[in-house]
């Protein structure tokens, strides 16, 4: 499913999403993915509020050419893959541009704000016209509820890694998946990672 | 096997900035590594420690900044190879020792890693390390990319043998916690003996007693150190040029600032004519080098993060020799060019060289901007930080903000550094009033506690966590307990270092490498203090509250130890211990009394309202199991089963 060469150098990606959603653990395993193909890649993360309900975001700059600023400039994303909705908002402000491919996992979590009444969480058909006002290309995944059916939600992470190189314009794909993967896990988890990786590329695949 | 150990040369791998420290290390042949955690700095000690056994290091979270750098300067007193790391924060802490060490000199390669936070992304201030190098007199490192990170730690090691004095090394939030491709280089096998000399003459820097007296031979001695580094970084690889010979702009930078101002040019695609002055070596500045690069524009900006250290030191050397290289003007944060908070980014630096040069940059097309900005503002609901879905100190601060309204005094709570900061925030009730240092509460309330000959009437009271009860906050409590103040001290004990990622402390049977050690037992340290002691879980709220206000009522220094495991640490995650669930027959909501309570007030992220249907739910992908909402709620609609 990858390409051959970057069709952009750098080309920005970004995965966005809430603490504890596995965010961290996410862009390393895509930018292994690319070391692996002998990219150079700079990830730039936030993540002192990681585990306490903030926004975390990484961004991951892939090159041939060396390092680049663990901080994408502004309006220069390629690629956005948000584990939450309105966190794929967010980040347009500083990053966004019309050409940049949006990934959204469906499943919302709810600022405290949001719970506590203060704030109002708009509903999935405001998003998705906030993001297509935004962005030529938006896609939406039910990755957490697919990966609840395969029997752990934070196998939603690696739906979204396998939805990313469905789409096709990523030098990446299941078999560098699988060679991260095999140094990081046991025998026995590769499997069911192998298959949300799967499900998530196909689910692309059919709509790119 | 980790990669920081992997033994091939050559190989080009992913790793963080405080990977890349680790492995740089480890090249050196470090034998001994202490610190004490804080963002960004944490993985340093914690990687190191991680390896121990495989390369026969000896690794420890020590109880403080002060008494990591003590012992990391034993084991280069007895000629081995030592690093400690820590927070800026904590490189105050350590200072008084710094001041001393530095004075005194060491014996094997001795380095200092300090981590800055511009921006305070994971802090509470913008503090700064770099003058602390100026202020002691030794030399200053800062890595601008990944693979230097490792190279210069390297490198630091033996500067430091060289010159037979501490090395600093600074590095920032986004050096630290970014990822790059590093080049790994040979692991060292050196295996030394370790022998402390001391029976030397009194001025014999390697077998003498190491002591800073005579001071001014000893001074004068750093000194003529600094006077070496200076011709060492003359000719340092760490300093580089990118540009024209004949600039029109000429920008000094160091650290990650460097990525950022690379970046900038590129994006204004100005390398012609904007030369790019890279500086790995920024304490003392090598005066010959900055001369060439200044001499060949008569325009300077400095790029650099929190205080002007780096512009400051620059226009002296430029005054100094102002006849040589000519009159310059210098932009930069002194005259607004670049701000003087925060942190840097590529748009920053890009937005100041286009205002110097003149030239027309739109990062963003202003409608898509607006558009944007727009959307996000009014579609993005703001998140607000909050403790865990079943975090302990979510309960409890419900019980000491219900115990402080039930006394009815206008008590209130002094924190210090830890999750529970967040208290100040609506998470915790707003129930922080001050926030200071680590172990700050437990002084400021000592000091509160002695106001009421003043008329003061409301109870003082602090929290502290348990790594910081031993880190710092035993002196202030006993200073407390001596001098009679009246006051309530709740230990928030969550069995480790939780902010940081859960760092072991001496608390714990546990230590950083993994091996057996005493567990010193907080209860009973404060009962031999002289304080009263309460131990209470406080998952059992009922109880925590009522000895809570008990405790308020008492004179003299109480102390509850509200003891219950952080929601993230191993033991617990992925293990719920019960099974929620709201019965929306019972759920009042908005309807009656209750005005959603669980939801509106309470807050965990693991309760949902469902606007729909009118009722508070539970999100099962989020709760934690703690069970605790099921004791918040008066209408006893949210039902809790234990998991068998
Ligand atoms: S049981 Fe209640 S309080 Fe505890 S984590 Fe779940 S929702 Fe939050
Ligand atoms: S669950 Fe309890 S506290 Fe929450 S809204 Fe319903 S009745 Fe009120």
């Amino acid at each position: 499913m990858g390409t051959q060469t970057l069709s952009k150098d750098p080309f920005n990606i970004i995965i966005t999403g809430v603490g504890g959603q596995g965010n961290v653990l996410a862009s390393r395993v895509l930018a292994n993915m690319l070391v692996h193909r002998g990219y150079d890649v700079t990830i730039g993360e936030t993540f002192g509020a990681s585990q306490r309900g903030g926004s975390v975001m990484s961004h991951i700059r892939v090159s041939a050419r060396g390092a680049w600023s663990p901080q994408i400039p502004k309006g220069k994303a390629d690629m956005v893959v948000s584990l939450e909705p309105v966190e794929a908002i967010r980040v347009m402000k500083d990053y966004g541009n019309e050409e940049v491919r949006i990934l959204v996992n469906d499943r919302p979590i709810y600022p405290v704000g949001v719970i506590a009444g203060e704030l109002n969480y708009p509903a999935r058909d405001e998003i998705e016209g906030a993001l297509k006002d935004l962005s030529k290309h938006v896609w939406f995944i039910d990755a957490t509820e697919e990966a609840i059916r395969l029997g752990n939600p934070i196998l939603g992470n690696v739906i979204m890694i396998g939805a990313a190189c469905g789409l096709g314009i990523l030098p990446v794909g299941r078999a560098e998946f699988a060679e991260v993967m095999k140094g990081s896990l046991a025998a026995d988890k590769l499997e069911i990672n192998l298959t949300a990786f799967d499900l998530g590329a196909a689910k692309l695949a059919a709509t790119a | 096997m980790s990669k920081l150990i992997d033994p091939r040369e050559g190989v080009r791998v992913l790793l963080m900035g405080n990977e890349a420290i680790v492995r740089g290390a480890l090249e050196a042949g470090v034998n001994v590594a202490a610190g004490y955690p804080g963002t960004p700095s944490s993985e340093i000690v914690q990687n190191l420690a991680d390896v121990a056994g495989e390369r026969n290091l000896y690794v420890e979270w020590s109880v403080n900044e002060k008494v990591a750098m003590e012992v990391a300067a034993a084991a280069s007193f007895a000629k081995l190879r030592s690093l400690c790391a820590m927070k800026q924060n904590g490189v105050n802490v350590a200072s008084d020792f710094l001041l001393h060490l530095t004075a005194a000199g060491t014996r094997g390669g001795m380095v200092l890693v300090a981590c800055d936070d511009p921006g305070a992304l994971s802090s509470v201030n913008e503090g700064e390390s770099r003058h602390f190098a100026r202020m002691v007199e030794v030399p200053l490192l800062e890595p601008g990319d990944f693979q230097e990170a490792k190279d210069m730690t390297k490198w630091a090691f033996e500067l430091s043998e060289e010159i037979r004095n501490l090395v600093v090394l600074r590095s920032v939030t986004r050096m630290s916690h970014a990822s790059g491709n590093v080049t790994l280089g040979r692991l060292s096998d050196a295996q030394p003996k370790a022998e402390f000399k001391y029976d030397g003459f009194i001025l014999d820097p390697l077998e003498g007693p190491v002591v800073s007296a005579p001071v001014p031979y000893k001074h004068t001695l750093q000194q003529e150190k600094l006077k070496r580094v200076r011709e060492i970084f003359e000719g340092s690889p760490f300093n580089t040029y990118a540009g024209p010979e004949k600039p029109d702009l000429l920008v000094v930078t160091s650290s990650a600032c460097t990525l950022y101002s690379r970046e900038a040019i590129h994006v204004l695609g100005v390398k012609d004519r904007v030369g790019l002055l890279k500086l790995g070596t920024t304490w003392p500045l090598p005066p010959e080098l900055l001369k060439r690069h200044l001499a060949s524009t008569d325009r300077v900006l400095i790029v650099e993060e929190v205080i002007p250290f780096l512009e400051e030191n620059v226009k002296i050397l430029a005054a100094e020799t102002a006849l040589e290289i000519g009159a310059k003007t210098f932009f930069g944060k002194n005259d607004g060019t670049l701000p003087s908070i925060g942190e840097l980014n590529p748009d920053l630096v890009a937005a100041a060289i286009a205002k110097i040069l003149g030239i027309d940059h739109v990062a963003m097309p202003p409608d898509y901007e607006k558009k944007a900005t727009l959307m996000s503002f009014a579609k993005a609901p703001n998140r607000e930080l909050t403790f865990c879905p079943g975090c302990p100190h979510r309960a409890s601060f419900w019980a000491i903000h219900h115990a402080l309204l039930m006394d009815n005094r206008l008590g209130f709570v002094c924190g210090d550094i830890g999750c529970y900061s967040m208290a100040a925030l609506p998470c915790g009730f707003s129930t922080l009033k001050t926030l200071h240092a680590m172990g700050s509460g437990a002084g400021v309330a000592s000091g509160f506690g002695q106001l009421h000959r003043f008329g003061m009437e409301q109870p003082a009271m602090t929290v502290c966590g348990d790594s910081t009860f031993f880190a710092s906050v035993m002196p202030a409590l006993v200073n407390a307990i001596h001098h009679r103040a009246d006051l309530t001290v709740v230990v928030l004990d969550n069995s480790g270092t939780a902010m940081t990622g859960f760092q072991p402390h001496p608390g714990l049977k546990v230590n950083a490498m993994g091996g057996d050690v005493p567990a010193l037992d907080i209860a009973r340290i404060c009962a031999a203090m002289g304080a009263k002691v309460e131990v209470r879980d406080p998952f059992q709220l009922e109880e925590a509250r009522g000895t809570l206000i008990g405790l308020l009522e008492e004179k003299g220094v109480k102390v509850l130890i509200m003891r219950q495991m952080c929601a993230l640490s191993p033991e617990k995650r992925a293990k719920k211990k019960y099974e929620v669930q709201v019965d929306e027959a019972l759920c009042l909501g908005e309807t009656c009394g209750c005005n959603r309570l669980c939801t509106r007030v309470f807050r965990c992220p693991g309760l949902v309202w469902d606007k729909e249907r009118k009722k508070a739910r539970v999100d099962e992908v989020l709760c934690a199991g703690c069970g605790v909402c099921a004791l918040i709620c008066p209408a006893e609609a949210i039902r809790k089963e234990e998991v068998a």
